[in-house]
Order: structure tokens, then C-alpha cells, then sequence
């Protein structure tokens, strides 16, 4: 396994990031802001801000395909950015939100995206051409808190969603006009705007804070630690800290990071799940010519008041983990994966 | 450090560690506002059940946890009216000093002589680690400072009560 590749970008957190197509281009939030970063060799280098958000950006996400970037944030607005040649331009949805906007992902197909908010609504937004503008329809019915995380099911119909009152739920969001009609599959056979096609209550009442489709989509999976297919639902116990996000490797394995500030693999199938260890190569490790000498030492408490400086975590992040993201995969195998934190850094790991 | 300490710190450091797992989150009752849950107290599912640590039934620590803040507050021990004094000058002291001090609330909780609050915003620019270390630390250094200040209060009482007395000797 190769080292991770470590991205330290500045000292602020990331909230969320994302990688274009080519892998060339890395959008970031930091503060009210979005960064975009090109790579330039080895390195990923600021190229462009995108200003107009008036609070903590979010959420952002690019569209593999369109190029398109969609942001947003605390200031409850969301706005699709389109590259023209004298820059970016933004628009804004229309989201009829009046709370913050809390996360966003386009749908598979590009068409529309869905933004989750602590109004207890999920806008899945798509653009009318007559007007020419993002327009939103609501997802409000059995929503009772913020929605923390949200994740597309391929055929870009079902949205499955977790919140901070502990259920985490799977919607349809057919749209006439713009989705096409969905093959029948185990959620359902018709899926009309607003159907629920499953709704699952955390037993240990925590939040929920990541969801997933599994690559064969019977399965979906938030992170306080359980996971469910259709018809049963499991609890992982582990004694790690909170894990704030997650992504799926084939059907056997899922990947976890949060609080912990390292990334975890999960292995299981039907019968169960259990933790199978961190990716983060610790033992391995040569810590950098850090000096031992007693010299050292009493200069280091003559200086800070202290014999050792403890202040470096083992892990190569070094806070929270916010988001993780699958960076290349091959036939639903996940060959790398990247992650980002309240560190500032964005890393690319191999699994 | 006594026999009892020990366990009592360990428990406060592990139920810290596993309470301040805080991320940002704006408020979901009030518009374009993001403020520490525990402190607003809008929404009953962001708070999570708070924990009680107690040594005995004059030292115990309070940890309210929520979804970005966690209140920590801290009964030191007062074994008489002079420590009674001392304890509460002492945190006045600190406390009339609180923006210095980053994560000290102005006022302690209800039944507590000092409470801190941490936010999202402090682990974001602080190591979390460090924190936890310093709680510790204040918890073991303060019972040290008061029964010291108690020994110097006593030594100094007697002596002034002495030079007044002399005349009369």
C-alpha cells in the first residue's frame, strides 16, 4: 500500500471538497468561500475563488460530466456556478428554504441535485427553461430535524437522507419532464415525488451522519454505525469515536472516517459487519528526526514549559475527518479514496 | 495524587474525549444564526443526556454534550467557610477574565462553581487532546491552590493575631 498522498492546503477547516473528472481540478469550502485548486505537478495550487455566499459555505459539489459547480451554505442560499470565459458565473436556486442549507450532491444524471437544510426540508432542484433558472421542490413530509447527509441512488430517482432525529430515510424524487421512469427494483415498483421508500430509526438514537448506496443498491448505510438492506437492519459496535462519513468498496466493505481522525475498513455481508482495522500505517512509521537529546529537552521546557511536545497527532490528519469521497474506482472496486477535515488538508489514500 | 483521584480523573478525561466529537451546525429554530446548542436549548434532539461524575458529594463535574458544544462544569471542594471564600473569590477571579481565558463561561451552571464551554469553533483552533488535557489539569491544580491559599490565609491570620496581641503581653 503507497503512502497517502497529503494535501495540507491552509489552516482552516474544510467543511466539504470535491474532485472535477480529471482529477485535475479540487474544489474546496473554506470559511464563506469556495477555493478551487488546479494541480500543477505534484502539488494543487489556488486558482480561482468563488465569492457570494455571506456565511460558512457547506457544501460543495462538482459535476463529473457538465463541469458545473454547486455550493451551499449557512446564508440558506444555494448557487450553480458555470464557467465562461471571463470567469465563473454564479446563479442562484430558488430553494424556499429558511434555514441553512446544510448539503449538496448532484444526481447521477446531472439534472438535478438535491440540497438538504435545517428547515426539516430536502430541495431537489432542477432548471426550468421557460424562466431560466434552478427551481427547487420540497421533501418536507415526515423530516423532523436538519438533515445532515444526503446520497443519489444511481438512477437518479431515489435520494436517501440522514438526520439528526435518527432515521435515516430513502425518497423518491421523480421529477415529470426530467427523470425518466425508474426500472422497478426493491424499493418499489412506482415512485411517484415524495414516496418513502424506507425509513429506519437508529436503535442507539444518535445522528445520523453519512448515507450510502451500496454499488448493487439493496443497502443503505449511515454511520453511527448501522446498516441495512431493505429488510433487516445491523448495528457495527466499535469503541471508536464518531464517524462522520462513508463510501462503499464492491458489496464486502465499507470505509469510515471521522472524529477518529483516520480512516476505518468495515468487512461484512448479510450475516454481519464487523471492524476490520484502520487504513492509517502507523507501526511502519519513522517519526522525522525528532531530536531526544537532553539538550532538548530542557530547551524545549525552557521555551514552552514542558519536557515533550505532544501537540502532533499519530494520524496524517491531524482533526476531524468531515467528508470522504471515492477519487478512482474500477467496476465498483474503490481504488483510492480522498478525505478532508477541520485540518485544512484533503488526502488521497490507496486502498 | 490520591487513590481516588485517579479513577475520578480518568473518568472525566474518557467521558471528555468521547463528548467533544462536536461539528458545526447552524441553528434550525432561529434564521442565519448558528450558536451553541447546549446554551440555546431549542431543539431537544441536538442535546445529547448529561453526564454526572461525582468523587463525593462535595466534588463533581457536570459534561452537558450536544450536537457543536459541550458544557463542563466543575464543583470544587469546600470542606469549610474559609474554603467556601476562596473558592468563590478564586473563580471570580477567572471568571471576570473570561474572554482571556477562551472557553470559560461568564457564569457557572446552577450548583457548580465554574463551567466551561467549548464549541466547534474552539476544537476547530485547538487541539482537542490539548483541551481535555487542560480541564484535567485545572481540576488537579485548583484543589492545590485552595487548600495552599488556605495554609497561607491560617499562617497569616495567626501571625497578625500575635503582633496585635503583644502589647497585651
Amino acid at each position: 500500500m503507497a503512502a497517502p498522498q497529503v494535501h495540507h492546503l491552509f489552516h482552516a477547516p474544510i467543511a466539504d471538497h470535491s474532485f472535477s473528472f480529471d482529477k485535475k481540478t479540487l474544489a474546496v469550502a473554506r470559511e464563506n468561500n469556495v477555493e478551487l485548486y488546479q494541480q500543477s505537478g505534484n502539488k494543487f495550487a489556488l486558482s480561482d475563488e468563488l465569492k457570494g455566499h455571506e456565511k460558512t459555505v457547506t457544501s460543495v459539489d462538482i459535476a463529473p460530466n457538465s463541469g458545473r459547480i454547486v455550493t451551499c451554505s449557512q446564508d440558506r442560499n444555494a448557487y450553480v456556478w458555470e464557467q465562461t470565459p471571463t470567469g465563473w458565473k454564479p446563479t442562484l436556486v430558488l430553494l424556499r428554504i429558511n434555514r441553512a442549507a446544510t448539503f449538496v450532491r448532484w444526481s447521477p444524471s446531472e439534472q438535478k441535485f438535491a440540497v438538504g437544510s435545517g428547515a426539516r426540508v430536502i430541495a431537489v432542484c432542477y432548471f426550468e427553461e421557460e424562466n431560466d433558472w434552478w427551481i427547487s421542490k420540497h421533501l418536507k413530509k415526515p423530516i423532523r430535524s436538519t438533515i445532515t447527509t444526503l446520497a443519489w441512488h444511481p438512477n437518479s430517482v431515489l435520494l436517501a437522507a440522514g438526520s439528526t432525529d435518527s432515521h435515516a430515510r430513502v425518497f423518491s424524487s421523480f421529477i415529470k419532464g426530467i427523470d425518466t421512469r425508474p426500472e422497478p427494483s426493491a424499493w418499489g415498483e412506482r415512485l411517484p415525488f415524495n414516496t418513502i421508500c424506507g425509513e429506519y430509526l437508529n436503535d442507539t438514537a444518535g445522528w445520523i451522519q453519512g448515507v450510502a448506496f451500496s454499488p448493487e443498491c439493496v443497502t443503505v448505510v449511515y454511520p453511527s454505525a448501522p446498516e441495512q438492506p431493505p429488510r433487516a437492519m445491523l448495528n457495527i459496535a466499535t469503541r471508536l469515536l464518531p464517524l462522520n462519513s462513508l463510501i462503499w468498496n464492491g458489496e464486502n466493505e465499507i470505509i469510515a472516517a471521522g472524529h477518529d481522525c483516520e480512516p476505518f475498513r468495515f468487512h461484512g455481508d448479510e450475516n454481519g459487519w464487523q471492524l476490520a482495522g484502520s487504513l492509517e500505517n502507523k507501526a511502519g512509521e519513522v517519526r522525522g528526526a525528532r531530536e531526544e537529546s537532553a539538550l532538548n529537552m530542557f530547551r524545549q521546557m525552557d521555551l514552552k514549559g514542558q519536557a515533550q511536545a505532544d501537540t502532533k497527532l499519530k494520524s496524517t490528519h491531524q482533526n476531524t475527518v468531515h467528508t470522504i469521497r471515492t477519487h478512482e474506482e474500477a467496476n465498483g472496486v474503490v481504488r483510492s479514496f480522498s478525505t478532508s477535515g477541520v485540518d485544512g488538508r484533503v488526502v488521497i489514500w490507496n486502498t | 495524587m490520591s487513590q481516588s483521584l485517579r479513577p475520578y480523573l480518568q473518568a472525566v478525561r474518557s467521558s471528555l474525549t468521547a463528548a467533544l466529537t462536536i461539528s458545526n451546525f447552524a441553528s434550525q429554530t432561529s434564521e442565519r444564526h448558528n450558536c451553541p446548542e447546549v446554551e440555546a436549548n431549542s431543539s431537544p434532539e441536538i442535546l445529547l443526556n448529561p453526564l454526572h461524575i461525582s468523587r463525593n458529594e462535595n466534588e463533581k463535574v457536570k459534561i452537558e454534550p450536544s450536537y457543536n458544544s459541550v458544557r463542563i462544569s466543575i464543583r470544587i471542594k469546600q470542606a469549610d467557610e474559609i474554603e467556601h471564600i476562596l473558592v468563590h473569590k478564586f473563580t471570580r477571579f477567572l471568571t471576570q477574565r473570561a474572554e482571556s481565558f477562551f472557553i470559560l463561561r461568564r457564569k457557572p451552571v446552577e450548583g457548580y462553581d465554574i463551567s466551561f464551554l467549548i464549541t466547534n469553533f474552539h476544537t476547530e483552533k485547538m487541539l482537542t487532546h490539548k483541551l481535555i488535557d487542560f480541564v484535567i489539569e485545572f481540576m488537579e491544580e485548583v484543589d492545590k491552590e485552595i487548600s495552599e491559599m488556605k495554609l497561607f490565609l491560617n499562617a497569616r491570620a495567626r501571625f497578625v493575631a500575635e503582633s496585635f496581641l503583644t502589647p497585651f503581653d
